[in-house]
């Protein structure tokens, strides 16, 4: 037994820092290699004139970021993004608080419907946007024909949900909102089950109805979670290009072009390399936001 | 303060399984202390939260302070729930959680200050108020619950084991606190545990509840020194009492009563009995083996002794039970019946 | 709990109303996959048509032409060729990671920790155009060996976030039992935790799986002919001829590209939860 203790203390107690590391090592090298260096390499192209083919670069300081600037398409970019991230944010937050609510006691087929709920979350992006695409179809849409059966538009007159811009954009919306919802609702269900099933039998007790409940009590204790689902739904839209590729392709006029998606179609389709870094850089400031605040809530949570 | 009652009170959860509370009826009398007492799985927390509303019955009555509250909300019968686990709002500053019973019936808000602080003062957490449950001791947070149940007024409190999380030491303390505060304030309390040491050291009366069935509702020295069967006679004391098959009977007696028969005067049924292990606990001995002849020959039993330094293990020793102490008990349904006389050879 | 008689039947009413509201919102777009994908041509392109009742007969012409007239199983293959390799390399860097971060770095593993957390941060779409020279200056350009090179970049974070959670709720007696018994605090790791941690194991191959099928950006930047794309880009891109939509047949690809993943996901979505949340709010 003697032997065995002084075993256990030589061969390592709880840490090991030169196993630890040699362990930990090749997926950070892997990481930094292909996140760090990429993000590096990106700074670089952005103050610089690179092109795709060329293989002369030259150093043009801050001249891609003073044109970006001043390019309509780069501001109606920003503004998509705003509008597409809060937006869908909004509408998320809403949709999944009234949802998890809903499936948060057991019922019959309870099972099953979680599986169709999911079905937007888990499909891969492109595909359940090329699905909205037909629903959303300018001649064959199935909402257009329903609109019209209920008379509410006479025939070939409905409107045109990706062909123009208003439209457009609230398609964009519905979309992303539509894929989020799933991923939201499944995160704050989490977030609900784990508060211990007498607090809202106390609340009951003490008199508080099913909204006093709701918002003093409940909401409350989940807001790490809560702030989870949102902190992540940004990332997933702000970042997002394919909804838009898929759908609109940025049209009709540009109109719902957002920055990933417009970095897409100058750094690749318009072999600029360089405009396209720079577009996609401006980015990093909603992310570096974002993180410092994911942060806080971790720190927040080890806290307690 | 008001009277519970409840007729034939049942609960059933599975369709055509065995309810969880069958055909319950009782009454408590004002201010008692009442204890429901029973094994896991007895039914007695969920008599208790049909009671607090937190479960609907399948069939039976509730009624509080005379009227039938069987359709009315937990918010609705004016009574006060401690919960095992004190459910604290762990968002909530310990003023905000006294005080939120009171938010939530929409009590004007001037009021709300005297009322917390008058709870506070009545369990001494004026200190805490700006403190958040986290920071606090388990005593301090049970302190916190009752606070939160008091600040109302109630007609009834409810408690649902609210001992059974904190450590041993602590749980004497705190049970002495419940006793106290109950003194100082006088509602009716119905306290549901498993312990039964607990229910015979606070309760006014107890109710011995097993699979959903009410056994015996008397006072402690009733419910102790008057089991109605032999799961209430098992249930209480430590150890349980000694039973044995007698002829058509059950004949049992307490381990306490279980002595040297030198020490027994008066009419008493003699044992041979060896001794088989001895525990020392300090205050008192426990003593355990197999009597030795006659029709009990062969029966563990056990003995409770102030003194055991005379005894040794494998030793036989005869020993006695005075007369008047032993129970009897019907062989088939178990409940109690007057003394008989046994050939105990 | 109990509340009156009324108010519980119109909870009630309100609870499936909400709950049929949201499926059929949710669901719809893929019953319309599973409804366009059998009728036939003449039937979708009629304006006049219920679009909701099979006007003509159902038909497997989608289906026909989906499999023998387009690459969409050579797609297929594509997706499932890279998405083992993914998983494959995806564990052995997760692995011994994720075991380092749960038991073996103390404080400054946590930092390193959450230094991998913030890798997530940094999203495809900023990566994908200096990543796209890369590919090009290593002659990766149009193989699926980029996607293979470069999606464990995200694959990998991940992964270790799951398997943390899960090694963290393995109680260290086991390896240490096993270290008293002559292994080394790696071969415990090899030998002992590693074959108790298959749920978890399995869990992230599924939503490894799942993420390589899913991803957009990067398939779509690396990867040119049509031969060699995957699901995801595929469908959307090479099923339109000119100008024109293959529906029929897009919506059939959708859907078989979409169901099976979808299942697997939802048998380990409890696991997954788990280890989204433990991750990030640790």
């Amino acid at each position: 037994m003697a032997v065995a203790r002084a075993g256990i203390a030589s061969i390592g107690a709880a840490h090991s820092p030169v196993l630890g590391a040699a362990m930990l090592a090749p997926a950070v090298l892997y990481i930094l290699l292909l996140v760090a260096g990429p993000f590096l390499l990106a700074i670089f192209y952005a103050f610089s004139d690179a092109r795709i083919g060329n293989t002369q670069l030259h150093f043009v300081g801050l001249e891609n970021f003073r044109s970006i600037l001043q390019s309509p398409s780069f501001r109606i970019a920003v503004r998509n993004s705003f509008i597409f991230t809060i937006g869908s944010q909004i509408v998320v937050i809403i949709a999944s608080s009234i949802l998890a609510i809903a499936l948060e006691k057991p019922f019959r087929g309870r099972g099953t419907l979680r599986f169709l709920m999911l079905l937007p979350w888990v499909a891969p992006i492109a595909l359940g946007a090329i699905g909205w695409k037909w629903i959303l179809d300018s001649i064959y849409s199935v909402i257009s024909w329903v609109l019209v059966a209920l008379h509410l538009y006479k025939p070939f007159s409905a409107p045109m949900w990706l062909g123009e811009p208003q439209l457009a954009i609230a398609s964009v919306l519905l979309v992303h909102s539509w894929r989020l919802i799933p991923f939201s609702t499944v995160i704050l269900l989490a977030g609900r089950t784990a508060i211990p099933k007498d607090i809202p039998e106390a609340a009951a007790v003490d008199g508080a109805g099913f909204w006093r409940t709701e918002f003093l009590i409940l909401v409350p204790m989940m807001m790490p979670i809560i702030s989870v689902a949102v902190l992540f739904g940004i990332i997933f839209t702000f970042t997002d290009m394919t909804v838009v590729y898929i759908l609109t392709a940025g049209g009709p006029f540009d109109s719902t072009q957002v920055l990933p998606s417009l970095a897409f179609t100058l750094g690749i389709q318009g072999s600029d390399l360089a405009a396209g870094a720079a577009i996609s850089l401006t980015l990093v400031p909603l992310l570096v936001i974002i993180a410092y605040l994911m942060l806080r809530l971790a720190h927040r949570a080890e806290v307690t | 303060m008001a009277v519970v009652e409840t007729r034939d009170l049942t609960k059933v959860f599975k369709e055509g399984g065995l309810g969880a509370v069958n055909s319950v009826n009782l009454e408590t009398r004002e201010g008692e202390f009442l204890v429901f007492l029973g094994p896991s799985g007895s039914g007695k927390t969920t008599l208790l939260r049909m009671i607090a509303g937190l479960e609907a019955p399948t069939s039976g009555d509730i009624l509080i302070g005379g009227r039938v509250v069987n359709d009315l909300s937990p918010r609705e019968r004016r009574i006060a729930m401690v919960f095992q686990s004190y459910a604290l709002y762990p968002h909530l500053s310990v003023y905000k959680n006294i005080a939120f019973p009171l938010k939530a019936q929409k009590v004007r808000k001037e009021l709300h200050k005297g009322k917390v602080e008058w709870a506070a003062a009545l369990l001494g957490i004026g200190a805490l108020l700006e403190r958040k449950p986290r920071e606090l001791s388990g005593g301090e947070r049970q302190r916190v619950a009752l606070a939160r149940a008091i600040v109302r007024e109630p007609a009834v409190f409810l408690l649902d084991e609210p001992l059974s999380n904190l450590d041993a030491k602590l749980r004497a303390s705190a049970r002495e606190e419940l006793e106290r505060f109950h003194r100082r304030v006088g509602t009716t309390t119905i306290y549901v545990t498993h312990d039964q040491v607990e229910a015979m050291a606070m309760g006014d009366r107890v109710l011995v509840l097993n699979k959903g069935v009410v056994h015996q509702l008397g006072t402690p020295a009733e419910v102790y020194d008057n089991p109605a069967d032999t799961f209430v006679a098992t249930f209480l004391g430590s150890p349980a009492m000694n039973l044995a098959e007698l002829a058509e009977l059950i004949v049992g007696f307490r381990p306490e009563h279980l002595r040297p028969r030198s020490s027994v005067t008066g009419e008493a049924v003699s044992l041979r009995f060896k001794v088989e292990n001895i525990e020392y606990l300090g205050a008192e001995w426990i003593v355990s083996g197999t009597v030795v002849g006659g029709k009990l020959g062969g029966k563990k039993v056990f003995s409770r002794l102030t003194s055991a330094q005379d005894l040794a293990l494998e030793g036989t020793y005869d020993f006695a039970v005075p007369q008047r102490e032993l129970k009897f008990f019907d062989r088939s349904t178990e409940k109690r019946i007057e003394p008989r006389a046994v050939s105990w050879q | 709990m109990q509340t009156s008689l009324s108010g519980h039947a119109l909870r009630k009413i309100v609870h499936v109303l909400v709950i049929t509201v949201f499926t059929v919102a949710l669901a719809f777009p893929f019953y319309w996959m599973v409804v366009t994908s059998f009728k036939q041509n003449v039937d979708l392109y009629t304006m006049e048509n219920n679009p909701f009742v099979f006007n003509a007969k159902p038909t497997l012409d989608h289906l026909t032409f989906l499999f023998t007239q387009t690459r969409f199983l050579r797609w297929l293959g594509n997706t499932t060729f890279v998405g083992v390799a993914v998983v494959a390399i995806t564990l052995v860097f997760a692995l011994p990671a994720a075991y380092s971060l749960a038991r073996l770095s103390g404080r400054w593993g946590e930092r390193v920790g959450i230094g991998i957390f913030l890798t997530y941060l940094v999203p495809p779409t900023l990566l994908f155009i200096p990543l796209s020279r890369v590919i090009a200056y290593l002659g990766l350009q149009d193989s699926l060996w980029a996607l293979i090179l470069v999606y464990p970049s995200f694959t990998v974070p991940f992964s270790i976030w799951l398997l943390m959670g899960f090694f963290k709720a393995i109680p260290r007696e086991l390896e240490d039992a096993a270290m008293v018994d002559g292994l080394t605090r790696f071969g415990a790791f090899v030998k002992m935790v590693i074959p108790i941690s298959t749920s978890g194991i399995l869990t992230v191959v599924i939503f490894t799986f799942t993420l390589v099928t899913q991803e957009f950006v990067y398939a779509l930047t690396f990867l040119s002919s049509e031969a060699n794309q995957m699901i995801g880009t595929g469908i959307p891109i090479f099923l339109v001829r000119g100008d024109v939509y293959y529906w029929g047949a897009l919506m059939a690809a959708c859907l078989i590209a979409s169901l099976p993943i979808a299942f697997l996901y939802n048998l380990f979505l409890d696991r997954f939860i788990a280890g989204f949340t433990v991750g990030a709010v640790k």
